[in-house]
């Protein structure tokens, strides 16, 4: 067959939608996605409208500052102690979380048999299922107190390091941060264990049991196959924990003795804060302008957790230049 | 490079296989002899991968695995109790079927990952990596990216790269399952010459489901079969020459000639 010497023609080609079920399918899903863009945008909308009046009269002190003062004359609301004390509590729930949470998806995963693993999992699950206000209970009514013998006895052994010091060991160690922290901890197990255990499971089998047939142990095959490999998807699961323990409000409430003291970092000094646990304690009684305050904290710790995740990406991107390969 | 020649032979006797209450093997009798290599052939399901795996108890991590019999390494009996499985895996080598190097490591680490893993000191690492490399054949292509991850190379790359991997351990046999199995022929043929180059220092057992290759690189052979419903077991088992051109039972004989499998 000879070849044509005439130019091509270029055709058009149909990219879009083809059948009227198809275009109708994609009408009603980008209708929906684009929903959940406008609710977002709504509230946040929301948020800053109320809150303006305050960060504006408040200035940098909303956030740096350490004074509530509803009733005086300008009004003082400064968050200081509670975004503070937000973070610390979600920094010692992650610290106390992650080796619990990697440890139970490293059991479920490749140690235990079938029927044992799925007993497990269902358990983690459970727990993830618990309403926050009974796990609060619990805190109170059960926990606290063996807690808080924990706190004793770090504080009289290694009192020398500021973390376990208090002011006043008469005060008792109820109602800290560290209490505050394990709750937190039981609260986002279950996310960072179920994260951890779906990327345990789609690893490569063949990698572990390469490093196994390098002469392998199971503790440096975890420590050097398994967790590099599965690292990324960790602190995945990890920064959805954050992003919950950052926001928990009723658990918090009920464990933690909210001051405007700041708290640094005497983690059983019997007083700490929490933004969201502070708009809770508040929002009842306040005034319409200190509601506008506390609408300002909700934007604040909003804010917080975009940054708290943010720099946490970044980190995770930066430790794992081999997935740029992929 | 001064590599001695092994005499360690590695021997299989009377090994049976479970997985639970399964048998997959019955009574399987082999004699790997140093600087040969001895292929497993067999249609698919006949037990010569889990055989290849009872060598360097690679077997036993699988849940309700079970086994009898032996498996000498020097005369040693690799299962007897205060033997070290880790010892056994640093002394026999393994190379997987898929390549499967570990993505968050270098390629300069890939080969000094088993080092690490099995909590051995590193001595003359760059030394350890150039030989391991030259001996797979893989030297003068990665010697300028030594720091590049591993799974930048190719799939023959990475096969080969696999192979160095095992080599810096120095083992006295290697295991091979199907190694060419995921590889293009070109690959394919440079991984068949880095086996025989390879043969000259240590034992050599490979499965593999390609006939021609067997009867390339191997000098003895062992055909696996499992009938229906019955363990696995070895049929004849002989010089490649004579189980390829001269096999004494019909079953070996219609396999080695494609009439099933």
């Amino acid at each position: 067959m000879s070849q044509s010497q005439t130019k091509p023609q270029r055709r058009k080609l149909s990219a879009g939608p083809l059948s009227r079920g198809d275009k109708w399918f994609f009408r009603t899903t980008s209708a929906a996605a684009h929903f959940a863009f406008v609710l977002v945008a709504l509230v946040l909308g929301f948020l800053l409208f109320q809150a303006w009046p305050v960060l504006q009269s408040q200035g940098v002190n909303f956030v740096l500052g350490s004074t509530w003062d509803p009733d005086s004359d300008p009004m003082v609301l400064q968050l200081g102690p509670m975004l503070w004390g937000s973070l610390l509590i979600a920094v010692l729930g992650i610290l106390i979380a992650t080796p619990m949470a990697i440890s139970m998806a490293y059991l479920i995963v490749f140690m235990l048999p079938k029927r044992w693993a799925s007993v497990a999992t269902t358990l983690i699950d459970l727990l993830a299922a618990l309403p926050s206000v009974v796990l609060g209970l619990w805190g109170l009514l059960v926990f606290t107190p063996i807690a808080a013998g924990w706190a004793e006895i770090l504080n009289k052994y290694l009192g020398f390091i500021p973390l376990f010091q208090v002011t006043d060991p008469e005060n008792g160690f109820m109602r800290s941060p560290f209490i505050a922290g394990w709750i937190v901890a039981v609260m986002i197990v279950p996310i960072i264990t179920s994260v951890t255990r779906e990327i345990f499971s789609q690893l490569d089998r063949d990698l572990i049991n390469g490093a196994l047939a390098l002469g392998g142990s199971r503790l440096s095959t975890f420590r050097r196959v398994i967790m590099p490999t599965a690292s990324s998807g960790v602190v995945g699961g990890v920064l959805l924990g954050l992003g919950r323990a950052v926001g928990e409000t009723v658990a918090i409430f009920y464990v933690l003795n909210l001051s405007m003291e700041i708290n640094w970092m005497n983690l059983v000094e019997p007083h700490g804060g929490a933004v969201a646990s502070w708009i809770l304690a508040r929002f009842g009684e306040a005034s319409p302008l200190e509601k506008q305050g506390l609408m300002a904290a909700g934007l604040v710790l909003f804010i917080l957790t975009l940054i708290v995740n943010y720099i946490a990406n970044v980190i995770v991107n930066r430790a794992q230049p081999w997935r740029k390969n992929q | 490079m001064n590599l001695v020649k092994t005499t360690s032979t590695l021997s299989a006797e009377n090994i049976s296989v479970w997985f639970g209450e399964r048998q997959v093997l019955e009574n399987v009798n082999l004699v790997f002899p140093a600087n040969k290599v001895t292929a497993l052939i067999g249609p698919s399901g006949c037990g010569k991968s889990t055989f290849l795996r009872t060598l360097n108890r690679m077997h036993e991590l699988i849940p309700g695995a079970g086994l009898a019999g032996s498996v000498y390494l020097n005369g040693e009996d690799i299962y007897a109790d205060g033997m070290d499985a880790v010892s056994v895996r640093i002394k026999v080598g393994m190379v997987f079927q898929k390549p499967n190097p570990f993505p968050t490591m270098s390629i300069r680490d890939n080969i000094l990952s088993g080092l690490k893993l099995s909590g051995r000191k590193i001595e003359n690492a760059e030394e350890l990596v150039e030989t391991s490399l030259r001996r797979a054949s893989i030297w003068n292509e990665v010697k300028d990216r030594l720091g590049d991850q591993a799974i930048s190379l190719s799939g023959g790359q990475q096969q080969r790269l696999c192979i160095a991997r095992s080599l810096a351990m120095n083992p006295e046999v290697l295991l091979m399952d199907e190694p060419c199995s995921a590889l293009d022929p070109g690959s394919t043929r440079r991984i068949e010459e880095t086996i025989s180059e390879l043969s000259e220092t240590m034992a050599i057992v490979i499965v593999t489901h390609n006939m021609q290759q067997a009867q390339r690189v191997s000098d003895q052979t062992a055909f696996f079969l499992a009938d229906e419903n019955t363990p696995g077991g070895v049929v004849e088992f002989g010089s490649t020459e004579q189980i390829f051109n001269g096999p004494i039972d019909p079953r070996t004989n219609d396999y080695v000639n494609g009439h099933f499998g």
